[in-house]
């Protein structure tokens, strides 16, 4: 696996994956990692079924050391930290970064750190900062950060601060145009 | 406290592999083959706790001075622990492993990665309740001596009763749960009798080899922080310190799954990650 795309998302974020992932083929060749600050209070799969009826893609939620393959969206479990290695994926329980866990800073960072210069990060609505420290480790490592629009987005704050992190901003439907871009298709992938 | 920004660099990389060489070298801990992601948080933490700059720095102090290993040590070992924690776990571990352990005449456990106790003296409390008083022994062992004799003082704040009350109750809990301990200042210490059942030791998962025949072994959320190299290393041994279909239980968001050893065991509850030895 040459590259990864990272996501995370807070307040209204579900209805916001939902549309972002619509538009993408069932062959979209990178892997999608999905954070959202959850409760664990939430019924257990309910959101990749609610992500799987709006997607061609396969939506899974994360095990620990769960191996990362095109065409799939994964989900991390509440409660833990995620964390990107090269071609899978690790939890942890250390304690919430920010009062969050999972924390998408963490993700964000393993990403840049397991990915480099092939992380795309993506920001949605959310009403923290949570992701900005990433947005800068992914773009101080030769990645790519994308925002919505906080003028469209349900909560702007998160997607604001990670814009002013260097996250460029554009409207959902544009974050998926853009990805089909800047994915490297299957045959050229590494 | 800010940690400074990780970046993927090359540099960064080197420095990180050089420091769990030299701890290796230097103190015997293997920490090479651990999840690279999440030591390289610990790591960076702890260089902001020792107010250094870089990884570098901190291979530098760790090698001239054992205390500074101490704390490192430390970090690695504290994790979120609570009694009862996932209580739907000791639910399942009634309804399902029980049963078997019944035909067994002394029940032996191993509680590997104990950390400061909290499970070992649930999975005791629960065996007691079960009718296993007498006739069961836990071993619960964890990497790092000070936490271990934390663990051996069977005490905990006070003030986290009250959560650990409900957790008990939720995971099937038969007792008042306030009858197992006593109040002294802000400390709750339980039985002493408890520990009749426990011996606590310090002992290595990686590096240290399988030792008896176990019946059960619990180890949740300890492997996460290995790479799939090592966890494939560990189930291994894990498997070997098992009975014939004995159990292995592991944490809710682990999975025998993506191991080497998937065929080794069958599932006896996919939600709660409770396993049976099979060959």
């Amino acid at each position: 696996m040459s590259a990864v795309v990272v996501v995370g998302t807070s307040w209204g974020g579900l209805e916001a994956l939902g549309r972002l992932f619509a538009p993408l083929p069932p062959w979209f060749p990178t892997p999608l990692v999905v954070v959202q600050h959850r409760g664990s209070s939430s019924p257990a799969g309910a959101m990749r079924r609610y992500l799987a009826d709006r997607c061609a893609l396969c939506v899974v939620d994360v095990e620990d050391k769960q191996p990362m393959e095109p065409g799939h969206v994964y989900l991390g479990p509440p409660d833990y930290h995620l964390l990107v290695e090269e071609g899978w994926l690790g939890l942890s329980v250390d304690l919430p970064v920010g009062h969050s866990r999972p924390s998408i800073d963490v993700l964000f960072e393993s990403a840049a750190a397991s990915y480099g210069p092939a992380t795309v990060a993506v920001v949605l609505t959310g009403a923290n900062t949570d992701g900005s420290r990433g947005a800068l480790a992914v773009r101080a490592a030769g990645g790519v950060v994308l925002a919505q629009d906080p003028e469209e987005a349900e909560r702007p704050e998160m997607p604001a601060a990670a814009a002013t992190c260097g996250a460029e901003k554009l409207p959902l439907d544009g974050i998926a145009h853009r990805l089909l871009e800047i994915c490297p298709p299957r045959s050229e992938a590494g | 406290m800010a940690v400074p920004v990780v970046a993927g660099d090359a540099i960064e990389d080197l420095e990180l592999r050089l420091l769990l060489e030299a701890i290796y070298q230097r103190y015997g801990y293997d920490f090479r083959e651990y999840a690279r992601s999440s030591i390289r948080r610990r790591v960076w933490r702890r260089v902001a706790e020792e107010n250094l700059a870089t990884i570098s720095g901190l291979q530098e102090r760790i090698l001239h001075d054992p205390e500074a290993l101490d704390r490192l040590l430390l970090d690695m070992s504290v994790s979120v622990t609570a009694m009862f924690r996932d209580p739907s776990f000791f639910s399942a571990f009634r309804r399902v492993v029980v049963p078997v352990l019944r035909t067994y005449p002394f029940v032996r456990v191993w509680n590997a990665g104990c950390a400061t106790g909290e499970e070992t003296l649930s999975l005791a409390i629960l065996l007691r309740e079960e009718g296993f008083a007498g006739r069961f022994r836990i071993y619960a062992t964890d990497i790092n001596s000070e936490v271990v004799a934390r663990a051996r003082s069977l005490a905990f704040p006070l003030q986290r009763m009250r959560d650990y009350t409900q957790n008990y109750i939720q995971a099937g809990g038969t007792a008042a749960f306030s009858d197992y301990y006593k109040t002294y200042g802000d400390s709750a210490r339980f039985a002493a009798e408890l520990s009749d059942d426990i011996v606590f030791a310090q002992h290595n998962l990686v590096s240290d080899s399988d030792f008896n025949e176990f019946h059960v072994i619990v180890c949740r959320n300890v492997m996460i922080y290995f790479d799939r190299a090592l966890q494939d290393k560990v189930i291994g041994l894990l498997r070997r310190s098992l009975v014939r279909f004995g159990i292995l239980a592991l944490g809710q968001k682990e999975s025998l799954r993506f191991s080497a050893h998937a065929g080794d065991f069958e599932e006896l509850d996919g939600v709660e990650k409770i396993y049976r030895r099979v060959s």
